[in-house]
């Protein structure tokens, strides 16, 4: 059975075709209703704190990323939501239900473990039917459904193989299918592309995007792997000590980070200390000594005269020159102490006057070396106006 | 290389030799025709005819079969949930205490143990009347002593290898707290129980110094027998009986050991 043909089979009436997804971004709307709201969520262990009052709205269809370093209770956040932890402080409310005292075999939500967590001693197809069972469906109906649901992640044909007789990718494919099988409302997924290979990543990424439009349900994934989130999500939260640093479709998340922490954490990125010489409502001069230059931002901030601020940028926002630049702004000079070619890309390593080092990553639009620099040029990075952040927090 | 597996199989078959000579020799010689054990009359299959025309043999045979399938079975059982809680226990001093408490039997020399149990069994049997006399089901309490603890150590390292996301996989598609244990947890260590089962059976069957401790009169193993027998001189009817035992042993034994290994290559190929 083709993919798509299960849309009139699995999807319930009220789910909505997923399509219209992107076109209209729920979470923008005024007064609409989230899916699932975190209220004041907290969760201690002891005197750790490991989430520490998150508040979130996620709504329907959405593929919401939790993105954080280890210990950063993203995995904590998502064990309370399954009802394998009770939050310490306040709510958990998933399609209007509050989920306090609710055990987890009793909420419309499934889980697919980052270990996948296969039984060992059952088959595939019997894998994918516990579920099943436990709801006391006839046979003839768990049958078909598990049928079903091997068809589309296309293991159809390894039915009765053992877990440890398939591929880990395999493996992956049927704790989705398990997981997926209940037609649960909310679907929880740890790391799950976390145990494949490169290649295999990138294939079941887009798998996993398409099976979430076409069933219509609400994913909530957890990954410390920004590529992951960024390629899945159609929100990040980013995660860190236990608090939502921000939150924000993967596009802004990259481009306008709210903070050092963020700009840091999801991509490479330069950060230039410097103190604010001139503000407006259209643009910001910084000076900075870090860069021994004058930077400039055709944007406006909230900031004090004379504050410390960083300005970030994007290591593939830069250009790199060896004549200098016409431009005053935003143009520092250093000599190249490291490169490194990637095929596609190259990357280099600054060293500035003042010590800071500096990250430039440039396309390889042709073949020839000529345009490409080596050890001890010495070069100008200058980008434009707009291509840079500045960061207060 | 060539130098280091000849040393390799030097010793190997050393080992070998040492520890089978006695049992091959014991093996040969059961199918001696000669009556004089130590002189050798020829191959014949006599002596196992002769073993079971002997009711003795044939009983006390019954008899121990009996007891270390009871005393296997509730081993099993009991080794098992006690396995359970101490793979779940994680307050430390608790588990040191458990932990000390099931590995008591297996370092305990065996006639300490029997001593023990027979003393208790006497004192029970002042104090209220049961067990009435030592016979059988006092041999089997004691044979469920030790080889319960045989069974927790086994269903314990089995349950420790265990992931435990594979019950909380179980809860979130479902399955309550009460059906979790035989939907999940016990397929899961059957491998181990099943062995456990097959090593309980053969230490029962082996056993000797605990059940001279705790039988009554009219109630003797099989060991038992064969060693009353050897007392008054080895004949070639105890050569006989002494190698069907080893054959039910060896059998137990790499029974338990081929389902040990089964359930490691399965928990091998999980990631």
């Amino acid at each position: 059975m083709s993919a798509t043909s299960m849309i009139e089979t699995l999807s319930d009436s009220d789910t909505v075709p997923a399509a219209s997804l992107s076109e209209q971004s729920v979470w923008k709307q005024e007064g609409a209703t989230p899916f699932l709201r975190i209220e004041n969520v907290s969760k201690k262990f002891g005197e750790f704190t490991a989430v520490d009052n998150v508040s979130l709205n996620i709504y329907k269809n959405e593929l919401f990323c939790l993105l954080g370093g280890s210990g950063s209770g993203k995995s904590t956040l998502l064990r309370m939501l399954a009802g394998f932890e009770a939050p310490t402080s306040g709510r958990i409310i998933i399609d209007g239900v509050d989920m306090a005292g609710i055990q987890p075999w009793k909420r419309p939500v499934n889980m697919m473990f980052q270990s996948y967590a296969l039984f060992p001693h059952l088959s595939v197809e019997e894998n994918v039917a516990f579920g099943l069972k436990r709801e006391g469906l006839g046979r003839a109906e768990v049958k078909q459904r598990v049928n079903q649901m091997l068809d589309m992640v296309q293991l159809g044909h390894l039915g009765k193989r053992k877990p440890h007789q398939l591929s880990g990718g395999q493996r992956q494919r049927v704790a989705l299918a398990r997981s997926l099988v209940k037609r649960p409302k909310l679907l929880l997924l740890d790391e799950p592309l976390g145990a494949l290979d490169k290649k295999l990543r990138e294939e079941t990424q887009f798998e996993l995007i398409n099976i979430q439009e076409e069933l219509g349900v609400t994913f909530v994934v957890v990954t410390h792997d920004q590529e992951e989130a960024m390629t899945l999500a159609t929100r990040i939260g980013v995660m860190n000590h236990g608090v939502i640093v921000q939150t924000a479709e993967p596009h802004d998340v990259y481009e306008y980070p709210n903070s050092r922490f963020v700009a840091e954490f999801v991509g490479s990125v330069n950060l230039f200390e410097g103190r604010v010489i001139e503000e407006q409502s259209d643009f910001v001069r910084i000076r900075s000594a870090e860069a021994d230059a004058v930077l400039y931002v055709n944007h406006g901030i909230s900031c004090a005269p004379n504050q410390k601020v960083h300005m970030a940028v994007r290591p593939e926002k830069m250009r790199i020159s060896r004549e200098q630049p016409k431009q005053q702004e935003n143009c520092v000079c250093g000599v190249v102490e490291e490169y490194a070619y990637m095929g596609g890309l190259t990357v280099y390593r600054v060293r500035l006057a003042s010590g800071k080092e500096v990250r430039v990553t440039q396309p390889n639009m042709s073949r020839s070396s000529s345009e490409r620099f080596t050890w001890k040029d010495k070069v100008y990075l200058y980008w434009d106006f707009d291509s840079s952040v500045v960061l207060t927090a | 290389m060539k130098r280091r597996s000849l040393f390799l199989n030097t010793t190997a078959s050393m080992g070998f030799i040492f520890l089978y000579a006695p049992m091959i020799a014991l093996v040969v010689y059961s199918f001696n025709k000669s009556k004089l054990v130590t002189v050798w009359g020829g191959w014949s299959l006599k002596w196992y005819g002769e073993l079971f025309r002997n009711e003795q043999i044939i009983d006390a045979a019954l008899l121990s079969f009996k007891i270390a399938f009871i005393s296997a079975s509730v081993a099993v059982v009991l080794g098992t949930m006690a396995g359970f809680v101490l793979s779940r226990f994680t307050r430390s001093r608790g588990k040191m205490l458990l932990s000390g408490w099931i590995s008591a039997p297996l370092v305990m020399p065996e006639v300490i143990t029997g001593l023990s149990l027979l003393l208790l069994f006497v004192a029970m049997e002042s104090a209220f009347g049961w067990p009435a006399g030592r016979g059988t089901s006092t041999i089997i309490i004691a044979h469920v002593t030790f080889c319960m603890a045989y069974v927790a150590v086994i269903v314990q390292s089995r349950l420790s290898q265990m992931d435990e996301t594979l019950e909380e996989a179980a809860m979130d598609l479902g399955a309550k707290p009460s059906s979790l244990f035989f939907l999940v947890t016990l397929p899961l260590i059957m491998p181990a129980i099943i062995s456990g089962w097959l090593l309980s059976f053969t230490l029962s069957l082996d056993d000797l110094v605990i059940a001279s401790f705790v039988s009554g009169p009219g109630n003797s193993t099989l060991p038992m027998v064969i060693f009353s027998k050897v007392r008054l001189g080895v004949s070639p009817e105890v050569n006989a009986l002494a190698t069907l035992m080893i054959a039910v042993v060896a059998i137990g034994v790499t029974a338990a050991m081929w389902q040990m290994r089964r359930q490691a290559k399965m928990l091998e190929k999980q990631p």
